[in-house]
C-alpha cells in the first residue's frame, strides 16, 4: 500500500489538490485521475500544493503529462506550488515547468491562475 | 576505527517502493560524509529511479543489490540486478514537447541520474545491469 493521499477542494474557480507523501505510480494516477474527471465536467484550472510531498519518482510525475496534455486541448492550466528544492529541480529537468508554473505558495498560485 | 574506503551494502527485494529503503541508507552515508542537503537529496532521487529501472527493467524476480562506498570526498554508489540487461545506445533521450504528443510519457529515469549524479556509468550484459554513479562533495 503506497503511502500517498490527496485532498481537492475548489478556491476561485481552481481545483486545488494538496498532496501528502511519496509521488510515485500510485500518486500520479490519484493525481490524474481526478484531474481528468474535473476536466469532463469542465473545470480548466488546477493547482497541485506539494508541500507535503518530499520525494517523487520520474514514473509519477510523467503521468501528470497526461493532464498537462488534456489541458492543452482545452486551453486549461496546470500549475504547482510549495516545492521542495529537488522536486523543483526534477520538475525543471523533466521539462514539466516549460508547461506548468511553479509557485512559491498557494496564494501567489490562485492569485496568477485568476489573472 | 574505519577502513580506508568504508562501504555499506544493501540488498532490496523487487517490492513497491522499497527504493525509498535505498534513499534512506543514502541519507545516513551522506550525513557522515558531510554532503549538504541539496546534494543528498539529488542521490536520493538518482538512487530512486537507478532502483525503479532495476526493479521494471531487470525483468527479473530477483533481488536488486546496491554498494554505497565512501572514497574519500567521493560517494560511490553501484546498484546491480540480474535481469537481462539493455543496450544504453538505443535508449532515446526524452524531450517533453515529443512526450506530451507520445503515447508513452515515461523514459526519464537515466536522464535524470545523468542530470543530478556528477557520473553516471552502465555496465549491462545478458546477466544483468549495474550502474554506478558518483558525487563528490567539493
Amino acid at each position: 500500500m503506497s503511502d500517498f493521499d490527496l485532498k481537492v477542494r475548489e478556491q476561485d474557480g481552481v481545483i486545488v489538490l494538496n498532496t501528502n507523501g511519496y509521488l510515485n505510480n500510485f500518486g500520479g494516477e490519484q493525481i490524474a485521475s481526478l484531474c481528468l474527471q474535473k476536466i469532463s465536467e469542465g473545470q480548466r484550472k488546477f493547482l497541485v500544493n506539494l508541500e507535503k510531498t518530499e520525494m517523487v519518482n520520474s514514473i509519477g510525475v510523467s503521468i501528470l503529462i497526461e493532464v498537462i496534455e488534456e489541458l492543452q486541448g482545452v486551453n486549461g492550466k496546470m500549475a504547482y506550488c510549495n516545492l521542495a528544492p529537488i522536486v523543483e529541480k526534477t520538475f525543471n529537468i523533466m521539462g514539466i515547468s516549460k508547461y506548468a508554473k511553479l509557485y512559491t505558495n498557494e496564494e501567489e498560485g490562485l492569485l496568477d491562475l485568476n489573472t | 576505527m574505519t577502513t580506508q574506503t568504508p562501504k555499506v551494502e544493501l540488498t532490496l527485494p523487487v517490492i513497491q517502493d522499497m527504493e525509498l529503503a535505498a534513499t534512506k541508507t543514502a541519507e545516513v552515508v551522506a550525513k557522515q560524509m558531510g554532503l549538504d542537503e541539496m546534494k543528498t537529496a539529488e542521490i536520493s532521487m538518482a538512487l530512486i529511479e537507478a532502483c525503479i529501472n532495476a526493479f521494471e527493467h531487470s525483468k527479473s524476480d530477483s533481488n536488486v543489490y546496491i554498494h554505497y562506498i565512501i572514497d574519500g570526498d567521493t560517494l560511490i554508489i553501484k546498484v546491480g540486478d540480474s535481469g537481462v540487461g539493455f543496450d544504453q545506445e538505443v535508449v532515446e533521450i526524452p524531450n517533453i514537447d515529443e512526450k506530451l504528443k507520445a503515447d508513452r510519457k515515461r523514459g526519464w529515469g537515466i536522464k535524470l541520474m545523468k542530470e543530478l549524479m556528477d557520473t553516471v556509468e552502465f555496465e549491462s550484459t545478458d546477466g544483468g545491469t549495474t550502474v554506478t554513479m558518483t558525487k563528490t562533495k567539493q
